[in-house]
């Protein structure tokens, strides 16, 4: 196999990464003590060494894998580990490293067990039901649990997890597989009714458990950000899949009459949407909307420069660590950091949608941009909730926020990116005149 | 499926720039005001973590200072001296915010005055945490000791300063309060304590009477008048005047009469300087029909009508203009009745000026801002706000002072071998109510280090028989005494 330049500029770009990171960890150790950095040297090394080993192992199994991938997630879970660090120097923070280490474990394994994407497709079916089971999963008597109002975490044991984070991975991977093999009956508009055409009902069958699925996530689980989530995947993947505009309309038609539903019938939703709008009214500030209010609080601390690592109080955000991790660089880094914070995110999407658009099978093209989408859009209702951009609706923010589901599920879904764009880019560029002769996409 | 998407690549990048503008706004546009709501800590805790600078008298006692505490809020704010000086130095609370010196002062407090010195580079790498300034008062503990020893349990004021530089050196006021409890840790004890103090009433322990209630200043305004007179040129101290039982006001069928209800001088004629002796209302209800702009002018000069520039919050006093239709009310207003009101503070001002030549100084509470390291920072000028009164005026407005003392209605605060210039003031309230009893005064009369006024709400424990000269004078020569071994006169 030739040399792999693509590796090489991710070597580089892992080592700025790795600079800014440890200055990152270093600053916030020094901020809280100033004779001493040691405690935040182990965890320096793991990080690096983790990394070294993840990108170690691209140059052998998926040398022609995009090279802006593992680098982009390592700034940001850097960053991130170096905020939680901040928060808790001897709990989470620690624990967030071994999180991570575990991630690029699930990485790598992902890089070596699955050799070739299209073949998973061929487990959609399976694939499928165990990610609305594991969505459904903390429903479960005995092991689920309602944690901060919503039930989505499971307990087994002494561990606990959100399963909903790996049920996106299976669903994305399902819709995939689902939307590649049916696409065209999809996009063809047999019936008519009014002045509309409609495709056949029966292939609505997917859409409509979808939407039973996302609305009994949010009725059972209470979880809005989720069911908002995993039905704008599905229906972006539609949509790519028929280009037909009048899905998105149709599935946002069902969403806004399931939200309203929502609303009237939950104190919780309700509460939430009271809260966004008037967050500083005294009857809100110091209880349910006391949470936003302390984020925007930070926030505007924050200004543009930021207090600088380790000299604010994003302590103050009450479980700052996970959903509202973005608040604490807000407070300490400024618009400067949440705008770069951004940028690597939007970086990491466009990256993601350039895989799927230079991939050459439906399945792949599918994938990719279900997985990106996931990114983006997860992204986007968090820092959405934390900034009052829109109502809060607790998720994790992708490579940032304390959590071990959240951060395995992210690298296994960089990993699958990463193996679509080097099969593609490995592969010998099809012959215009073939493309041609087959018709082309 | 390429152009789907490349535009569902577009919606994306449409969201996050709808999230960067959103944060443009909390960060940058709407920042100031988010980050200001009381209910961000933030400010408080950073506040909180630094060692505010001591308030300290001029002869060194500390009046407020921080002391660590074992909670996030790393110092606490303590007041040793208790009520003495809670009027001047005011409240430091994460209740009910700052005020007086711990407000005007706050950034010196801090150490946030936008100066990075050695030794705050050196207190940040050995992380010996921020040090704000020490601000060092005028105020002379002895003075003030002495001022809250000769109120007792009169409510009123008593204001001492020195006439050469307007330094305030005692300023105290009955009812005080305790400003440690209102920076208590416990929210519920500073809580209790604030609605003990009555906050809305006029009469509430947090008004400083010395500074901020206007009083009729009675006949202690005479002096004003006196100078008034003079310095229009056309009334001597020989200038005569007649001496009648009652004196008829124009445009009414009103007379004024005497406080004493006689004659001032056995009836005919009385020569100003006797008038100001015996404190003679009618000879000034002439004066006051004769020269109403004149008199108005000097009691501007003196800081009448206008905010004085003091380092804590005050209230005007005031001399207003009577128009023409109200004549009478001119008489009244000439021996400080009527609409007349002026603070404690405003007049010991007007014995300060006439001590200081006619120049009024400008009264300040604060010596100077003293750095961590002991180094001055900021040294507090003395400045005059105007001339009242040329000094020649002065010095015969003076010398008819000291008769007061010396023969007059101001005998109580005679000082042996001392010239004590003073004028006394019984001024009346509400029908009902005790007289307000008055008395200023500066001596020496010949070399001015101290000018003192006392104001004693209702004349005390004397009760309707209550005069400045019996009331008030006694405890301005308190003060004098106390001062005579500090400035050795």
């Amino acid at each position: 196999m030739q040399a792999a330049p693509r590796r090489n500029s991710e070597l580089s770009l892992l080592i700025l990464a790795f600079i800014l990171g440890a200055g990152a960890i270093a600053l916030v150790a020094l901020a809280r003590n100033t004779k001493d950095i040691a405690p935040a040297i182990p965890l320096m090394v793991v990080l690096i060494v983790g990394y070294v080993v993840a990108h170690i192992v691209m140059r052998r199994t998926v040398p022609q894998a995009d090279p802006l991938l593992l680098p982009l997630a390592a700034i940001l879970n850097i960053l991130g580990v170096a905020a939680i660090y901040r928060l808790s120097p001897e709990g989470f923070g620690p624990t967030q490293v071994t999180w991570t280490a575990v991630g690029l474990v699930f990485f790598i394994g992902t890089l070596l067990l699955v050799r070739d994407y299209k073949r998973i497709a061929s487990y959609k079916y399976i694939l499928g039901s165990v990610g609305i089971g594991l969505l459904l999963l903390p429903l479960a008597p005995g092991i689920g649990q309602n944690i901060n109002g919503a039930r989505l975490w499971v307990h087994l044991g002494s561990y606990s997890f959100q399963p909903g984070e790996l049920a996106k991975l299976c669903l994305v991977i399902f819709f995939a597989a689902y939307l590649a093999e049916r696409k065209e009956l999809l996009s063809i508009a047999s019936r008519k009714i009014g002045p509309f055409h409609f495709p056949d009902i029966k292939h609505f069958g997917p859409l409509l458990v979808m939407w039973a699925v996302s609305l009994a996530v949010m009725f059972f689980e209470k979880d809005l950000g989720s069911s908002l989530l995993f039905f704008s995947i599905f229906l972006v993947m539609l949509y790519i899949a028929t280009a037909r505009a009048v899905y998105v309309s149709f599935g946002m038609l069902l969403f806004a009459i399931g939200a309203y539903i929502g609303y009237e019938t939950f104190a919780h939703v309700q509460q939430r949407v009271l809260v966004w709008k008037d967050v500083f009214n005294e009857r809100y500030i110091n209880n349910e909307g006391y949470q936003l209010a302390q984020s925007l609080f930070a926030l505007a601390t924050g200004g543009l420069f930021g207090t600088g690592l380790g000299q604010g109080r994003p302590d103050i955000i009450p479980a700052a660590h996970t959903d509202f991790i973005f608040s604490v660089i807000g407070e300490e880094l400024g618009l400067l950091g949440t705008a770069a914070v951004l940028l690597c995110f939007l970086l990491l999407v466009a990256r993601g949608l350039r895989i799927a658009m230079s991939t050459r099978d439906d399945f792949g093209q599918l994938l990719a941009a279900g997985l990106t989408t996931i990114l983006g859009i997860q992204t986007f209702i968090i820092l959405a909730g934390v900034t009052r951009l829109l109502p809060l609706t607790g998720i994790t923010l992708p490579f940032m926020s304390y959590g071990g589901s959240s951060l395995l599920s992210n690298f296994i879904l960089i990993a699958l990116l990463a193996r679509i764009s080097h099969e593609t880019d490995s592969a010998p560029p099809p012959a215009h005149t073939a493309e041609i002769l087959i018709g082309g996409r | 499926m390429q152009p789907q998407i490349r535009r569902v690549g577009i919606g994306i990048m449409l969201l996050f720039v709808a999230v960067f503008l959103q944060l443009n706004y909390v960060q940058i546009f709407a920042a100031k005001s988010i980050a200001s709501n009381g209910a961000n800590q933030r400010r408080l805790l950073r506040e909180y973590s630094i060692k505010r600078g001591d308030i300290i008298t001029l002869n060194g006692v500390q009046v407020a200072r921080s002391v660590k505490t074992n909670n996030e809020y790393k110092y606490l704010r303590q007041y040793p001296q208790g009520e003495l000086y809670g009027q001047i130095t005011g409240y430091y609370s994460r209740w009910y915010g700052s005020d007086r010196i711990e407000r005007t002062y706050n950034d010196e407090l801090l150490g946030d005055v936008g100066v990075l010195s050695m030794q705050d580079i050196q207190d940040r790498l050995f992380d010996r945490g921020t040090r704000g300034e020490t601000v060092r008062l005028t105020i002379d503990s002895r003075l003030q000791e002495a001022a809250q020893q000769a109120l007792g349990d009169n409510r009123g004021a008593i204001v001492a300063i020195e006439p050469s530089t307007g330094e305030i050196r005692a300023m105290y006021s009955n009812p005080s309060f305790d400003p440690s409890q209102l920076a208590a840790q416990d929210s519920k004890e500073a809580e209790r304590f604030w609605n003990s103090l009555d906050v809305t009433s006029r009469t509430s322990p947090l008004v400083n009477i010395a500074t901020s209630r206007g009083y009729p200043p009675g006949s202690t305004f005479k002096v004003v008048t006196t100078a008034a007179a003079l310095e229009s040129g056309r009334y001597t101290p020989e200038s005569t005047f007649p001496d009648p039982l009652e004196l008829e006001l124009p445009q009414t069928d009103e007379t004024l009469t005497n406080f004493s209800k006689s004659t001032c001088a056995g009836g005919g004629e009385i020569d100003l300087f006797t008038a100001l002796t015996v404190s003679c209302d009618t000879t000034y209800a002439i004066l006051g029909l004769k020269i109403p702009d004149e008199i108005k002018d000097v009691a501007d000069g003196f800081g009448f009508n206008t905010r004085l520039p003091l380092d804590i919050a005050s209230e005007p006093s005031n001399y207003p203009a009577v128009p023409d239709n109200k004549e009478p009310l001119r008489a009244y207003s000439a021996i400080g009745q009527g609409n007349v009101n002026a603070t404690p503070l405003q007049m010991a001002l007007v014995a300060a000026g006439v001590a200081n030549g006619g120049d009024v100084p400008s009264p300040h509470l604060v010596r100077d801002v003293i750095d961590p390291t002991g180094k001055i920072a900021r040294h507090f000028e003395p400045d005059a706000m105007g001339s009242a009164m040329s000094s020649a005026t002065a010095q015969t407005v003076t010398e008819m002072m000291t008769a007061v003392v010396d023969e007059g209605t101001g005998t109580a605060a005679q000082i042996e071998g001392i010239k004590v210039a003073g004028k006394t003031g019984t001024a009346q309230t509400v029908e009902g109510q005790n007289p307000h009893t008055w008395f200023i005064c500066f001596a020496p009369a010949d070399n001015p280090k101290i000018a003192v006024a006392v104001l004693v709400e209702n004349g005390g424990s004397f009760g309707s028989e209550a005069t400045g000269g019996a009331v008030a004078a006694p405890l301005a020569k308190q003060i004098l005494e106390a001062d005579r071994p500090i400035d050795k006169w």
